[in-house]
């Protein structure tokens, strides 16, 4: 990264009780960069989230924000934030603009300047002609609008939001996707939490976490090329049949014939993994491999896809395992 | 001290658009007054009252009772923000923990003060004092059981996470406390265990302030200057444990949070 970060975390662990729900994550953020943190539910995204929101402590570890550290002045820290919750923070019985203009007199703005730096807020949202209504009225994705017009009220340095496309409608998500693109092109450091692929598809880099540690870090086109070739699925009747054939079909194969280069070199050699009822092939020459796998296999599987790799892939590719919610989740740590 | 305002004004205006609540707050101490007052008139003379009728006597403990119930409905607020996630904005926002504390202390009192004292007006039609004017000092008397019983709620509920807690608070501690107030019997001829219950209770003295502020000839009652000091140091004494809880635990329940005095874990 070139330019210096504007948030960077080092080394940042987090234990609740004896479960360690984050584990020494190391990441930078270049300043107007939009962020994702991708990962299951149970993966420590929101506990991630929770210590940059100065909500609760590391147990180990340092992180900062614009050069400072909340060990410092934790005051001057919260200034440098914006945050955006996954359930609504605002007063619903108050109108936007009423929201709006608490929250500044709490970040100790006020008069003329709080008043027209809301309007400015308010009309880059696109909600400015809902002002005079009260929150109540206004729709989950209006909503998350007037909540991230309040999060950028004190120009915070960097914008945290927790998940949230959450309760959002397709269209609604697509149009806030929309939105933090423009506020990170507009030089707002954006930084989110999503387990939602398309979602961080759309972020500029991403950090994949998984059972608390980051398992991958860099743009999505980067970490798919790192993936490698081309990935093959063929969908079983049940997990005991995919895993007899997963072991037949990396016999069939033999050794992966040649490394794409700059490749990552996954966890697991052979690049032929069962995922429940499925067999995932990683292999450079995926079209070549299709009517082969037909012919040999034929009759042992209901379906076989070719497709570029997804993030998807880079999340089995690194962790073995599928992606979904970690059953040791105690739900505080969601 | 903005922070602080607007968290007052807050208060105010969410109280102002639920209709529920406004009825919530006069209603339930009206009926107890109207029904009790009229009811127990036929039957009871209140010793030392002279010929006050007991409607008329019981006037001054519903006025304490509606303000009661306003600290109780405004600090109920506090879980509800909680619950609703309005605080934790406010929790990671650069806010002084002092300003939240000075705004949900100041937005709960003047709520309170206001009910009290609009039902208050009605103290000519009964007799009590001469015109509204006279009604000053009551007020001001008024002003610091609002700031005593919202302080004390807020001190409650700030740590609790559920409303049901609180009920269960209210039910056990807060009507109990009215009721041995003097405001719904005088501690004359009561039995000497609840004589010194109603002694010990801070609440008494203000019952027994607001009951001298509008008829100075009031008798069987604490002295003016024990009910006012007692009074006067019941709101400064619950005004700071509500502005010291709230600082030393401010995101409440949750002693995780970064801020609370806590080890790290």
């Amino acid at each position: 990264m070139s330019a210096r970060p504007l948030v960077s975390v080092e080394g940042l662990s987090r234990t609740w009780g004896d479960r360690l729900a984050l584990d020494r994550v190391t990441f930078d953020v270049a300043p107007g960069e939009l962020f994702a943190l991708l990962g299951p539910n149970g993966g420590g995204k929101t506990t991630l989230f929770k210590l940059l929101a100065t909500l609760i402590p590391p147990s180990e570890g340092t992180f900062r924000v614009d050069g400072l550290s909340p060990d410092g002045s934790l005051r001057e820290f919260r200034r440098r934030l914006g945050v955006v919750f996954q359930s609504p923070s605002l007063d619903r019985k108050l109108t936007v603009l009423e929201n709006l203009l608490v929250h500044g007199a709490i970040l100790g703005l006020g008069g003329h300047a709080l008043r027209s730096r809301a309007g400015e807020l308010l009309s880059r949202m696109g909600v400015d002609d809902r002002a005079r209504d009260l929150v109540e009225t206004l729709s989950g994705g209006l909503a998350r609008r007037v909540e991230i017009a309040k999060a950028l009220l004190g120009a915070p340095k960097v914008l945290l939001l927790d998940e949230p496309s959450t309760g959002l409608d397709p269209l609604a998500r697509r149009s806030l996707r929309a939105l933090l693109a423009e506020l990170a092109r507009a030089g707002t450091t954006v930084l989110l939490t999503t387990h939602l692929f398309d979602e961080a598809e759309a972020a500029g880099r991403i950090g994949i976490l998984d059972r608390g540690r980051l398992v991958a870090l860099g743009s999505p086109a980067d970490l798919k090329r790192e993936v490698g070739g081309d990935v093959l699925v063929l969908v079983t009747e049940s997990a005991d049949l995919a895993t007899a054939l997963s072991a037949e079909i990396a016999a069939f194969l033999g050794p992966d014939p040649a490394p794409a280069p700059g490749s990552h070199p996954g966890p697991h050699p052979g690049r032929v993994t069962a995922l429940g009822p499925t067999v995932r092939i990683e292999r450079p020459d995926g079209p070549a491999l299709v009517p082969a796998l037909a012919a040999s296999f034929a009759g042992r599987f209901r379906s076989l896809t070719l497709g570029a790799p997804s993030l998807e892939d880079v999340f089995v590719d690194r962790t073995g395992h599928p992606f979904e919610d970690a059953p040791t989740d105690d739900g505080r740590a969601a | 001290m903005r922070g602080a305002r607007a968290l007052a004004w807050r208060e105010i205006v969410r109280f102002l658009r639920q209709p529920s609540r406004i009825v919530g707050a006069f209603a339930p101490p009206l009926l107890a007054w109207l029904l009790l007052g009229v009811g127990f008139g036929s039957s009871f003379r209140v010793p030392g009252a002279g010929g006050t009728s007991y409607l008329t006597w019981f006037f001054p403990g519903t006025v304490v009772l509606v303000v009661l119930f306003a600290a109780i409905f405004s600090t109920i607020s506090v879980i509800e923000d909680r619950r609703e996630g309005f605080l934790q904005a406010v929790v990671v926002s650069p806010v002084s923990p002092f300003a939240v504390a000075a705004g949900k202390i100041l937005g709960g009192t003047l709520l309170a003060l206001a009910q009290g004292g609009a039902l208050l007006l009605l103290a000519p039609l009964l007799g009590y004092a001469p015109s509204v004017a006279a009604l000053a000092p009551a007020l001001l008397v008024l002003a610091f059981v609002a700031l005593a019983l919202t302080g004390l709620g807020l001190t409650i509920a700030w740590m609790l996470e559920s409303t049901q807690g609180f009920h269960a608070i209210i039910n056990l501690f807060l009507i109990p406390m009215w009721f041995l107030s003097g405001s719904f019997f005088p501690a004359e001829g009561a039995p000497g265990w609840l004589r010194a219950a109603m002694a010990v209770n801070p609440l008494t003295y203000g019952v027994a302030a607001l009951r001298r502020a509008l008829d100075p000839t009031a008798a069987g009652l604490p002295s003016s200057a024990l009910s006012v000091a007692v009074t006067f140091a019941f709101a400064a004494g619950a005004a700071l444990a509500a502005t010291a809880v709230i600082t030393r635990y401010p995101a409440g329940p949750d002693r995780a949070t970064r801020g609370s005095r806590r080890k790290k874990p």
